[in-house]
């Protein structure tokens, strides 16, 4: 008998004043009686709507059957069947624009937890199976990924069970790319992305920190040494900023780099090594999850108020609707239709040496309206005039997206880009107008979600099978 | 793990290092740098490259001890091994073509205007070199520089060595006497390399700096490391780490630089006293 609730079952989560003081996940995760009950809300359909949502296919309906029948282990078999890194994706993955936009159940009512269901079926394989990954017996073809983030550790997931001998180089000294440093510890446990690449390397995998492919070795060397094709995953890269003035005052951050030295460099903990500015005022500027992460680290570090400061309104907000509302349950003051025009500092004309000097005071924003759709269909935000106003804040960050990074594109022959420096690939296998040459991730499509970045490591790794077995 | 198999001690405030890092050691040219960190859950800091050793597979550091991570770093030995240690990062210094240049290296940074000195001399461009320190105690690498360079001026803030003044001094006789270079490379503290602009400007020359901003991951990610560039009236944005560290220093924001730079003094500061109180010393 299906359960006909018309409410998910809510996510058990940490109190919203409790959690915005620590950096524990926020999310407690299900337990074994709420994922029967919400497993129950899948119908089975039988054209099964929600596969065509999720952008590595995994078979979504099976999956839910076997929780159904309290077989967990069996539910993560199908899952990973189709996705390498499950309890990641549980947790980070847009699911209200993806697998769950397309369950009949969310026509009247709201969609199944698939997100949420996923997640606990993850989680109890991890809590539960002691079963180590083997090693597939080896086909002798050697593989070089580039980047560690989620399309290259999927690519390389993918090709290892294939049996392909597999390297992955990382820039940094930790592997697991924005995973690492840029999505938050409270949003996804660093333990959990380890786990992942520990799993890759009992498979065989080797991973090398500290390449940075473009200029430690070069693509052309990789396929000197052996190498039979190469998947760049190198990820976004230069952060964007909004050429107004004032953003070389300090202070200001680029999400990047605020998120990089609390996530990666642990400049959370209570005594760091790398330094963070705590406390005081902070604006956000920007609407997607990246500004999210950065609002909610930033409270965590201890600011006494946060505004995300976002040119549209509510409705055109591009994050995940749940990490909107946890950042407005933990207090996060959403300033819509207001667009920075100038950052303001301090300059004391008098004393040179006064150690205030160059440090932000405050944003100066302008009040917009939403004139005509453009081409994308999103309503413009139209300046209006004599608005402007000044929010007090100590410190900026700015977190309006990112440029592809020209390390890789510069030292490759034969790999072209588009005008905004993104690789071109061939739709669907990821290949670039390098022979032998995959690509896949932000590195391809500019700033977007992990998910998707999966996706094109998934397809990637099967053209490059293709490719190798000819 | 990258192992220690070299060190020295230039001065009492600066360290030379030779690391195990064959990679790095293949592609190093003058003018890149390399991120390291010391231990596990250590700072990144970038350091430029002084010297590479192809064959040997080694790279040398030389760096100032500044701060918690750099005490560290100075209390590592033959022997011993540093966690992390990434690069060639940067674009190498633009050599090509040159015949006559003006090396101006101040303090630590004449660790990095070596090996740029160097390999011009290599190329069979005149060099003339100006490396300027405080005092005395301070001299860095004055044979090495002795060895490649066709002229050498040695000063000091104080006069306890050398000829007394700062770099300046002999720049403003050479181009008063109508001297003229190819280029001018600086590199060192940002208000000397400010100065050396001042002093060059009107002769037209083309003037490069070496800029050593506070970076984070160093590949092009962060952003931590920008500066401002004034180009025909326009401000730019540029990154030290993937655009730099050289820069036509005619176009360079000094002050805005001077301004970052000191962002975490105070966190720096405090972290390098516990740091020596930790190997109980006293911090100079």
């Amino acid at each position: 008998m299906p359960n006909m609730s018309l409410k998910k079952n809510p996510m058990p989560s940490q109190d919203p004043q409790v959690r915005a003081h620590n950096f524990n996940e926020v999310a407690i995760g299900y337990t074994e009686e709420m994922a029967l009950d919400e497993a129950l809300r899948c119908l089975n359909c039988k054209n099964m709507p929600c596969v065509s949502g999720c952008p590595v296919n995994i078979h979504i309906p099976e999956f839910i059957s076997k929780i159904k029948e309290g077989d967990f282990e069996g539910a993560y078999q199908i899952i990973s069947k189709t996705s390498a890194l499950p309890a990641v994706c549980g947790r980070v993955c847009p699911q209200e624009s993806q697998c769950e936009s397309k369950c009949v159940r969310g026509i009247k009512g709201e969609p199944v937890g698939i997100g949420r269901l996923e997640r606990f079926v993850a989680d109890w394989h991890n809590a539960h199976s002691s079963e180590a990954p083997v090693a597939a017996p080896s086909n002798g073809h050697r593989v070089a990924v580039v980047g560690s983030g989620p399309s290259g550790l999927t690519c390389a997931g993918d090709l290892a069970r294939k049996g392909y001998k597999v390297t992955v180089y990382e820039a940094l000294h930790t592997a697991g790319g924005v995973l690492v440093y840029g999505i938050p510890e409270f949003r996804l446990p660093k333990k959990i992305v380890q786990k992942e690449v520990d799993n890759l390397i009992a498979m065989g995998v080797d991973v090398e920190t500290n390449v940075v492919i473009g200029k430690t070795l070069t693509i052309d060397e990789l396929f000197e040494q052996g190498f039979e094709a190469v998947f760049v995953g190198s990820g976004a890269g230069l952060p964007n900023f909004m050429n107004i003035p004032g953003e070389a005052y300090k202070g200001v951050y680029s999400a990047n780099e605020f998120l990089t030295r609390s996530n990666l460099m642990k400049a959370y903990l209570d005594d760091p090594v790398t330094p963070i500015m705590k406390g005081g005022n902070v604006a956000v500027v920007g609407g997607g999850n990246v500004a999210m992460d950065a609002a909610r680290t930033a409270l965590r570090l201890g600011a006494e108020h946060v505004y995300i400061v976002y040119r549209r309104s509510l409705e055109e907000l591009p994050a995940r609707k749940e990490e909107v509302e946890h950042a407005m349950e933990e207090g996060i003051d959403f300033r819509l239709l207001n667009n920075p025009v100038e950052i303001l500092g301090y300059n004391n004309p008098d004393d040179r040496r006064d150690p205030k000097n160059g440090f932000v005071t405050g944003i100066k924003c302008i009040r917009m309206e939403l004139g005509e759709p453009d081409e994308k269909g999103r309503r413009r935000p139209i300046p209006i005039e004599g608005s402007e106003f000044v929010l007090d804040v100590d410190t900026v960050i700015i977190a309006i997206g990112t440029s592809p990074n020209p390390l890789i594109k510069s030292t490759t022959k034969g790999l072209d880009v588009n005008k905004h420096g993104g690789i071109i690939v061939e739709e669907g296998t990821g290949k670039t107008t390098r022979e032998g040459v995959f690509a896949g991730g932000d590195a391809v499509t500019g700033a977007a979600t992990v998910i998707s970045a999966m996706g094109a490591g998934k397809a990637a790794a099967a053209a490059i099978d293709e490719y190798l077995s000819k | 793990m990258y192992k220690i198999v070299a060190r020295k001690e230039l001065n009492p405030t600066v360290t030379m290092l030779d690391i195990e890092a064959p990679l790095v050691a293949a592609k190093a040219e003058p003018g890149q740098f390399i991120i390291l960190r010391v231990d596990e859950d250590g700072e990144r800091i970038p350091l430029t490259i002084a010297h590479y050793d192809r064959e040997a597979g080694t790279v040398r550091i030389i760096f100032q001890i500044v701060g918690a991570t750099t005490e560290k770093l100075n209390h590592k030995m033959v022997g011993d091994y540093i966690h992390d240690f990434v690069g060639p990062l940067g674009v190498a210094t633009h050599l090509e073509g040159l015949k006559n240049v003006c090396i101006v290296g101040g303090g630590v940074g004449c660790a990095i205007a070596l090996p740029i000195a160097e390999k011009l001399h290599k190329m069979g461009c005149k060099v003339t070199s100006v490396i300027g320190f405080r005092t005395k105690d301070l001299l860095i690498l004055e044979d090495e520089f002795r060895a490649c360079s066709d002229k050498l001026y040695v000063m000091t803030d104080d006069g306890s060595y050398g000829t007394p003044g700062n770099v300046c001094v002999p720049l403003n006789e050479m181009f008063a006497a109508g001297q003229t270079f190819d280029e001018v490379i600086t590199i060192g503290p940002l208000v000397m390399m400010k100065f050396v602009v001042l002093a060059t400007k009107p002769t037209g020359i083309p003037c490069v700096a070496s800029m050593n901003p506070i970076m984070i991951d160093g590949t092009g990610m962060c952003g931590g490391c920008r500066l401002t560039l004034n180009q025909d009236g326009k401000k730019v944005t540029k990154f030290a780490c993937v655009d730099g560290p050289d820069f036509n220093a005619y176009e360079i924001d000094f002050d805005e630089a001077m301004s970052r730079g000191n962002m975490y003094f105070g966190f720096e500061r405090h972290a390098h006293e516990e740091a020596c109180n930790l190997f109980k010393k006293e911090v100079k």
